[in-house]
């Protein structure tokens, strides 16, 4: 294992205390618990958002914290839920009074402890609701799993719940709107290498040089299937195909096409998967009407891509086009 | 005869020798079939608790005060699926054995309010790949040997022989629940990381409760 860190007991302490010094015109680190909230702290009447999860995935979630977008974050050990103690605190310095809305990724980790953390602040009488994100429909079926993991489709449901908070809306909107995400976004992911948790010294699984994981989640698990390595366009289409078909995409429908690079994948490539994805979209009679290409749902150094579509309408739009000044998303 | 408070400090300090000794396996096991973080985070969690033991003032009164105190630390140190389940598992035993003192009723208490905590928090059953598969026949297996007349000690002893017992049947299981379940079938021929850290808890809890050497 060649990483530049120092001791891995130290792994998260360092990179927050890196991003608290880098970016302190936009958040505030608070350590022992560690969370992130925005630099002036909650804003009174506004619903707070809150998110987190564990660390090796950034920029998420912290680097998601800011106006228009998340209120705090809340930074697990790698790979890792973050712990009740954690998350409760963040829950209260995110609260402005008009409640707290948490967004958690379907990871049976995450979610046994937001549920934990949220009973917590309820009898601190801070106002939890929760949107659980499962938007990865490489697991078929849920029936025999923990259900569907809660992947990329993450970052739209931060932005533009982050956006309805923003202007405004009372919690139980905030909360619509968040669900109405979620029912409308489907990612699917692929791995062409493992990655290699700090702690853990070796890959999280191994993959000959021929071989590739299709339907990967963020935490280093293999997916579903592997099969041999194949072109950029045969993998698009084995990513993008199940998430339009899961989504019932018609012809004439608007979308916001989201190509999401795993850490060791280059732009150039996440480009020539986007281009394949938005031909065959077009080829559908789908319009990409937004899109957004990097990396902002990583797995450490993983080599790899996911492809999420989100469907469109004229109230997602607008939130998604609104305003955002975040360390990892601004416009 | 009956366990008392240093049973369960005996208990904790096995737990977290058995945990620091059995690291690097749980977390081979965890990354076979999961994200290869249970032994690090169980470790990270009973360092925790052992230092809090020893900054303690005054010892415990109960061992109900005990195990709170091993459910509170790992809440707030293990995080991942196996904080929640730790502590709820350790929170609800702690309530069953509020008292000084234990016999064999209060440990077949003990256990089944452990696996119930467990239970409620994850929503598994046995059969899915999971802790459950290790405190289910290990509570069972005490219920039984107390009601045949057995003392706290050889109680203890048969519920961690049933958890080792349990925690070998988790190999060819296909998971169901939590991480591992996104695996399907591939799941089957690993040993589930949550059963084999309970299955070495319990039988820190009988190691305990053996007379001194």
């Amino acid at each position: 294992m060649k990483k530049l860190i120092n001791d891995p007991a130290d792994v998260v302490a360092e990179t927050l205390a890196g991003f608290a010094a880098a970016h302190g015109d936009l958040v505030a680190v608070h350590t022992a618990p560690d969370y992130v909230t925005r630099a002036g702290g909650a804003t009174s009447g506004k619903v707070g958002l809150v998110s987190g999860g564990g660390s090796g995935h950034e920029p998420l979630h912290a680097g998601f914290v800011g106006v228009g977008m998340l209120d705090a974050a809340v930074p697990g050990a790698v790979f890792t839920s973050p712990t009740p103690d954690q998350i409760a605190p963040a829950f209260q310095a995110a609260d402005g009074g008009a409640g707290v809305l948490a967004i958690v990724k379907n990871y049976t980790g995450d979610v046994l402890n937001f549920e934990t953390a949220a009973e917590l602040a309820e009898a601190e009488d801070v106002t939890v609701r929760t949107v659980v994100v499962n938007d990865d429909v490489a697991v078929e079926d849920s029936l025999y799993t923990a259900g569907r993991r809660g992947v990329a489709g993450t970052v739209a449901v931060e932005k533009i719940a982050g956006a309805a908070a923003e202007r405004g809306d009372d919690l139980d909107a905030v909360e619509a709107v968040a669900k109405k995400v979620v029912a409308n976004v489907r990612t699917m992911g692929v791995a062409l290498s493992a990655c290699t948790v700090p702690h853990a010294g070796k890959p999280s699984f191994d993959l000959t040089d021929d071989e590739i994981e299709i339907g990967i989640g963020i935490h280093g698990e293999p997916g579903r299937h592997r099969i041999p390595m194949a072109t950029a366009d045969e993998i698009t289409q084995m990513l993008l195909t199940p998430v339009v078909e899961d989504l019932r995409l018609q012809a004439g429908e608007q979308v916001l096409l989201l190509v999401n690079g795993m850490g060791g994948t280059p732009a150039s490539e996440l480009y020539i998967v986007y281009r394949r994805a938005r031909q065959l979209l077009e080829e559908r009679g789908v319009e990409v009407t937004r899109s957004l290409v990097g990396n902002y749902v990583t797995s450490l150094e993983m080599q790899g891509a996911s492809v999420t579509v989100l469907r469109l309408d004229d109230e997602l739009t607008a939130l998604w086009d609104a305003p955002v000044h975040t360390t990892a998303l601004r416009w | 005869m009956t366990l008392d408070v240093a049973w369960a400090v005996g208990w904790v300090r096995a737990s977290a020798a058995a945990v620091l000794e059995h690291r690097d396996e749980l977390v081979e096991l965890d990354r076979q079939i999961g994200d290869g973080d249970h032994g690090e985070n169980l470790k990270r969690g009973f360092t925790a608790v052992v230092a809090k033991l020893d900054a303690l003032e005054e010892p415990p009164a109960t061992i109900g005060d005990v195990l709170k105190l091993v459910a509170t630390t790992l809440m707030s140190t293990v995080g991942g699926a196996a904080g929640p389940l730790y502590g709820t598992a350790y929170l609800r035993a702690a309530k069953a054995a509020a008292g000084p003192t234990l016999d064999s009723a209060g440990v077949v208490a003990l256990l089944e309010a452990g696996l119930d905590g467990i239970v409620a928090r994850g929503k598994a059953t046995t059969g899915e790949k999971t802790m459950v598969d290790a405190w289910s026949p290990a509570a069972e297996a005490a219920a039984k040997a107390a009601a045949d007349g057995a003392g706290p000690r050889e109680v203890l002893r048969a519920a961690a022989e049933a958890a080792a017992r349990g925690a070998g049947s988790t190999a060819p299981l296909v998971a169901t629940k939590g991480r591992a379940s996104y695996l399907g079938e591939r799941s089957a021929g690993h040993l589930d990381p949550g059963a084999r850290s309970s299955q070495l808890l319990l039988e820190a809890a009988a190691a305990a409760a053996e007379p001194a050497p």
